[in-house]
């Protein structure tokens, strides 16, 4: 698959420039009066992968079943790949699992993307090279109701590769895989963001999230709360600092760095400084006579910081 | 439409449940059909009873076949189009489907298209194993073979996909409608087997439900077949379920219009619905 490259940014080697999926203010309300999805803006761009998180019942799947045409908004707009959700020019150029796989358990792994297959216009030997692209090669024969929890999953995301999709929706893809099978998927998904395509992966494996997500978009009661790129998210690293005497290393440190990117926590300091800058507030620290045992950076972890958002939210979804 | 068509053809002939009905189908036919009549019949070599050989001869192919149609035919095929519809909802399958590049109704006008092919396969081939246990008979007993004209046969045909077709519409709705498969299918036995058989014996003291009965499903599909020449619930050991309480004419057309209405209902239900 090739594609043009837009704009590049800095260390990801993908466009990130050409909206693929646009939601705005996009709204579920379920007849039983549950608010499910709250105004969600959502933008999606080409050669991104894009990560929703947010806890159960936070609205993922809901809204992912939106811009599927799956479910029908009760407001808002909603374009993805410039069509309406769930009409066929669209469709025919994403893939997507949403939740469980749902296959038929009478028909093999074969048959069932033959029959997919068949309705999505695309020839038998499609099914094949999906087949070895999930590594279902071998028990491709077995019906699908014989297969493994982790099987099932790899079926289900080998289906969403049967039409070469631009965009991929992807629920919880990891679900149920052992570990060799989520590194896989991991490099799976990052290919396919790096071949162009635009990939939105719903997890609560924040670390799979962190290592193949571009941007992060954090959804809690139904509305995204946080949305920008993982680094962002965490916020910037700081500096930690361990000195004798500290009084003099606080000293050292706010007469190179500003007094408000100074704090001193304990019997050590932390510092907001770019790490291009380390090596000189060392040098600074050892002209003061101080003796420096420790400088490491602290980074919150993804999971901290999605911990933190979402507990400050009450859910108030199933 | 056509890619739609040809996914339901597949999924439909490697499903288990549909040679099951299909064999359950035929068996019943030759069973009830044939063999009990025949071998209870006064005029056979075999043994005594009640019905004419006649009846069971080649020459009667076409009432023979399909007296089952109105009730027993139509209640396994309901089985199928309830079977058809609602599995979709309980695998998860039609999420799946859907996210495929046919819109909804393409995937719906597949699925017809596909169950009509099944069902008109199926009158073929009950056409097809009546004129062997017909002609074999003859064959038996000795008796000469005279097949009825082809008219006769077209006109069978016909009406026996059409009684089959409106009952399995009839499932596919109630499997959309309750998006699952055992109630859709508990509930059209129920239907079939039970309401319509009371209001039909109370429709002769009543007369507003002697009007009712006339656009009953049930009612009509006997009625079409009794037609044809089918043997009814009047005739002693006629089928059950075959009555000429309409004419033949406003049978096949109120048949029509029930399965106009039972598509296009379930259409509406896939198109407009959410599927969760």
């Amino acid at each position: 698959m090739t594609t043009s490259i837009i704009e590049t940014q800095p260390g990801q080697g993908r466009q990130a420039a050409v909206p693929v999926v646009v939601a705005r203010g996009l709204t579920k309300r379920y007849r039983s009066g549950v608010l499910a999805v709250d105004a969600v803006d959502l933008q999606v761009n080409r050669g991104e992968v894009y990560g929703f998180l947010g806890p159960n019942g936070a609205g993922k799947t809901t809204t992912m079943r939106m811009l599927l045409g799956l479910i029908r908004p009760t407001s808002g707009s909603v374009t993805v790949l410039g069509q309406p959700p769930g009409a066929p020019a669209g469709l025919s150029r994403i893939g997507a699992l949403v939740e469980s796989p749902g296959f038929y358990p009478y028909l093999s792994g074969r048959d069932n993307l033959r029959v997919l297959a068949r309705y999505a216009g695309v020839p038998d030997s499609r099914v094949e090279e999906v087949l070895g692209v999930a590594g279902l090669s071998d028990r491709a024969g077995d019906t699908f109701a014989r297969y493994s929890l982790g099987m099932k999953q790899r079926l289900g995301v080998a289906s969403t590769l049967l039409n070469d999709p631009d965009l991929l929706v992807l629920d919880e893809p990891t679900n149920g895989l052992d570990p060799a099978g989520m590194a896989d998927m991991r490099r799976l998904i990052a290919r396919l963001g790096a071949e162009g395509r635009a990939v939105l992966l719903s997890s609560h494996q924040l670390g799979e999230v962190e290592q193949v997500c571009d941007r992060v978009g954090v959804i809690s009661g139904g509305r995204v709360i946080a949305e920008s790129t993982v680094a962002e998210l965490r916020g910037q690293a700081e500096l930690v600092v361990v000195a004798t005497p500290l009084a003099d290393a606080a000293r050292a440190a706010a007469a190179l760095l500003g007094e408000s990117a100074v704090q001193r926590r304990g019997d050590a300091l932390r510092c907001q400084i770019d790490p291009a800058r380390v090596g000189e507030l060392n040098r600074a620290l050892v002209r003061a006579g101080v003796d420096v045992t420790e400088l490491r950076r602290d980074e919150r972890s993804l999971e901290e910081v999605f911990l933190a958002m979402t507990t400050q939210e009450v859910p108030d979804v199933g | 439409m056509l890619a739609s068509v040809r996914a339901e053809l597949l999924k439909l002939r490697k499903r288990p449940a549909v040679w099951v009905l299909g064999g359950v189908w035929l068996a019943m036919l030759l069973t009830f059909g044939y063999l009990l009549p025949y071998f209870s019949s006064p005029d056979s070599t075999v043994g005594p009873g009640a019905s004419p050989l006649a009846e069971l001869l080649p020459g009667n192919l076409v009432a023979n076949t399909v007296g089952g149609y109105a009730l027993f035919g139509g209640a396994l095929v309901m089985i199928l189009g309830a079977l058809v519809a609602g599995s979709e909802y309980g695998w998860g399958s039609l999420k799946t489907v859907l996210t495929q590049r046919p819109g909804r109704l393409a995937v719906f006008g597949g699925t017809l298209a596909a169950l009509g092919a099944i069902l008109l396969a199926v009158v073929l081939v009950s056409f097809a194993v009546s004129a062997g246990a017909s002609a074999t008979l003859a064959a038996a007993e000795g008796l000469p073979i005279q097949w009825p004209p082809v008219a006769d046969l077209v006109q069978g045909i016909a009406a026996g996909w059409l009684v089959l077709g409106m009952w399995c519409l009839f499932g596919l709705l109630l499997g959309t409608l309750t998006r699952g498969t055992a109630l859709a299918i508990g509930l059209g036995l129920v239907w079939a087997l039970v309401v319509e058989n009371l209001i039909r014996a109370s429709a002769n003291a009543l007369e507003w439900l002697d009007a009712v009965q006339r656009v009953l499903p049930g009612v009509n599909a006997g009625s079409v077949v009794a037609a044809l020449g089918a043997r009814g619930e009047g005739d002693g050991d006629g089928t059950p379920g075959v009555a000429a309480i309409v004419s033949g004419t406003q049978g096949a057309l109120t048949v029509t219009a029930l399965l106009v209405v039972f598509a296009a209902a379930a259409a509406v239900l896939v198109q407009r619905r959410d599927v969760l």
